[in-house]
Order: structure tokens, then sequence, then C-alpha cells
């Protein structure tokens, strides 16, 4: 998706907002024909940063450390995700419903 | 959905900074991205957003208080949450994640290494040197004359920006191979710099024409004479005719905008402003006993188009 068309779709955010973004990398679209070519990560990421400054008022200058917690976050969940996903795949039946018994005697 | 003023909690003659304040209120809480995972907060922050959405617009709004809309939700758009959560979200990964995937030492890096390999930089996943956009405020007489001015840019570079005699406004410079790196060899992109001018105090600029109001005295604008006025490449004699009236806009040839390119150079206008300056006892005493030559109403026209 060419930077036009996001910035059409996208209420509120201007073009030079999203160069800035890029500029500062927290929006980070491939570079293809010398033009940004967004992937839907790209643009649901220029959205967050957008409620993130609108709607919640962290701004510009707190950004990056919010952007910087929350990759943190989702790197975290893919990790949890892919061992979860390990676990299914590899320890036997009774071994897998002992571990659900003992996380819920867990309290979170 | 529910009733958009209930959901945010807000009653119906609230003003829309109330509408606004509430609505942040709700977004910091709930926001998706804030509570991944987490599904009762995606319904609230949903309802939240609708609810916003149709109060925060002053037409949809009053619309739905005289009954004519029905407070409709609608989906939200798809999230950071549904990307980031999947394969794609690795592009904005800060830790290491092993492109390898899993390894023996996985498991008790699990935690450790995500947060200790954060502060490294992420890497920029460009593939060819980018242009970068630039803004540089220049004063008004270096945009005119030309100058060198030094712009700091947002990485640490530091580059001297020649700006041309006869800049204007908006105008974009383009210093080749000074914009984003290329990550495989191919050339560096273009710094792309767009020059805003700042406002003089007493020059205005019309293309390549310049103006300016000029104080004279009293004494100058009856008597005429020889007076010194400042332009943008330094002070030159002008000379008043006896008799000039306040407003007379008198041209200063090739005082303007210098040349460049294919543009000869500019005017400078110059509008005489009379100034009477401090009371004088001795012009008061003099007007009260002087009787003008040609007697003139200077508002007759104004009242003859009435």
């Amino acid at each position: 998706m060419k930077i036009d068309v996001v910035v059409a779709q996208m209420s509120g955010v201007q073009r030079p907002d999203l160069e800035r973004w890029i500029l500062k990398k927290w929006v980070k679209p491939d570079m293809g024909c010398g033009e940004y070519e967004f992937c839907e990560i790209d643009v649901a990421r220029a959205r967050l940063i957008r409620d993130l400054r609108d709607d919640m008022e962290v701004n510009e200058a707190a950004l990056p450390v919010v952007l910087l917690l929350l990759d943190q976050l989702y790197d975290l969940r893919r990790r949890m995700h892919d061992v979860g996903e390990a676990i299914d795949h590899t320890v036997p039946a009774e071994v897998l419903v002992d571990l659900v018994v003992h996380l819920a005697k867990r309290k979170l | 959905m529910d009733d958009p003023y209930k959901t945010l909690g807000v009653p119906r003659d609230a003003s829309q900074d109330d509408i606004r304040k509430a609505f942040r209120k709700l977004a910091k809480k709930h926001h998706p991205d804030l509570n991944p995972g987490n599904a009762k907060a995606e319904e609230l922050f949903k309802n939240a957003s609708n609810a916003n959405e149709l109060l925060s617009d002053p037409r949809k709004r009053g619309q739905f208080d005289r009954g004519e809309i029905d407070a409709v939700g609608h989906e939200p758009q798809p999230s950071y949450r549904d990307q980031a959560d999947g394969e794609a979200g690795r592009r904005y990964a800060r830790g290491s994640e092993q492109p390898n995937g899993w390894n023996d030492d996985a498991f008790s890096d699990l935690f450790g290494s995500m947060f200790n390999d954060a502060r490294q930089p992420a890497e920029a996943v460009y593939v060819a040197g980018r242009d970068e956009r630039f803004s540089l405020t220049a004063n008004f007489l270096s945009a005119v004359n030309g100058a060198t001015s030094r712009l700091t840019l947002p990485d640490g570079r530091v580059l001297d920006v020649r700006i041309p005699p006869g800049t204007s406004e908006g105008q974009v410079l383009r210093l080749q191979g000074q914009g984003g790196l290329c990550s495989n060899g191919g050339p560096s992109g273009d710094a792309l710099i767009e020059i805003q001018i700042a406002p003089h105090l007493f020059f205005t600029r019309d293309g390549q024409d310049i103006r300016m109001d000029l104080p004279v005295s009293l004494v100058e604008a009856v008597l005429g004479g020889q007076i010194q006025v400042p332009t943008p490449t330094g002070p030159v004699h002008m000379k008043i005719v006896p008799g000039s009236d306040n407003g007379t806009t008198l041209r200063l040839r090739g005082r303007g905008v210098p040349a460049h390119g294919a543009k000869p150079a500019g005017q400078l206008y110059v509008k005489l402003r009379i100034v009477i300056g401090a009371p004088d006892a001795a012009l008061e005493e003099f007007l009260r006993s002087w009787k003008p030559e040609h007697s003139t109403n200077p508002r007759r026209v104004m009242e003859d188009s009435l």
C-alpha cells in the first residue's frame, strides 16, 4: 500500500506525521522502487501511534518509551505462544493434564 | 449498542471537551494494545470508540439526540494486536528472536535475552536508500541574498545547506546522497529540505519584488530631500520630491530580490509613511496661524461617493 493511500484512509494523520514516524523508525514500511510500501502491520502500527497520541495523550516525546515496552510485550507474547504450541505438540496427553492442573492451582 | 452517553459516563448535556476527556480516560484503560488477550477490555474499548465517534461529531450527536439515528456500532479497523501477535509482528521485534528458531538455550533465555537486548536499536528494513525530508527555517535576508545554513538532522548528522539567492517559501532543496543510507550497496537517498522563511521586521516579499513602509518626517515629506533607505543588500540614498504625500510609493529599481537563474532582479517598493512625532509647541503655533494656499477637504472623495 502506498503512503498516499494510507494517509487517505487514516483520519487525523497527515503525510508529514507519517513521514516523521518513518524517519524515527516507529513505522518501518518497505522501500520498493523509490516509494514506501506499507504492509498491513505498518498501517495498523501507524493507527496505534495515532490512537496513543490523540486518544491517550501520549505525546511524541514519550512515544518511543511506550512503543519499546509494547514491542517487548509482543515479543514475549509471540514467544509464549511458541512455547505453548511446542508443549501442545510434544508433551504426552497425561502430562498436559498434570500441567493444566498445576497451573490452575496458581493464582495469577 | 448501549446508550453512548452511558458508555462514556457523561450527562446528555456534556460539552465536547467533557466527551473527549471521558473517552481518553477509557481509552487509556481499555485500549486492546495495552490489554492484549483481554476480550473484555477489547469490548469496552470498542464500545467507547463507537460512542466517542458518535458524540464527538456535533452533527451526528444532534441526529442521535433527536432520535434520527441509532447508536450503530461498527467493527473497528484491524487492530495492531492482531498483527503483532502473529508472524508479521517480528518486523517490530526488539529482542533477539533467533532467526533459526529455538535452540537449547532458548528456554533459559526466554525472558532474559529479550529485555537485555532490547536496547539495541532495531535494524532498519529499508533495502534501498530513500529520500528523507527535512524542514529548515531561513531568515528573510538569507533567503533573498543566499546564505549557507547549518542543519542538524535527527540522527545527529550536520548538513551545511546552501540556500541560493531568491529562495522562496516552501521551495525544496535537494542534497544528493544525504538521505537514507542504502543497506545493499546501492546509492544513498537524497535529503529534501523544505525552506520556510521567517518574516522580516519591515520587508515583505512579493515574488521577485520586495515591499517596505518607510517612515519619513513631516519636514522630509513637505520639503523633500535625500534620505537613506535600508535595502536587503545594504543602505542606498533616495531622493524624495518636495510635497510627497503619505502613502506615496517609490520604486528602487533592481533593489528587490537579486537576479537568479532566468529571473531578473526585482524592485524594492518603498511606501512613505509620514511620522508627525512628539507634540511640538512651535509646530502647533505655526499650524494655528497657517492659512493653506489651496484649502481642500481631504475627505471630499468619500463624501461625494455617499
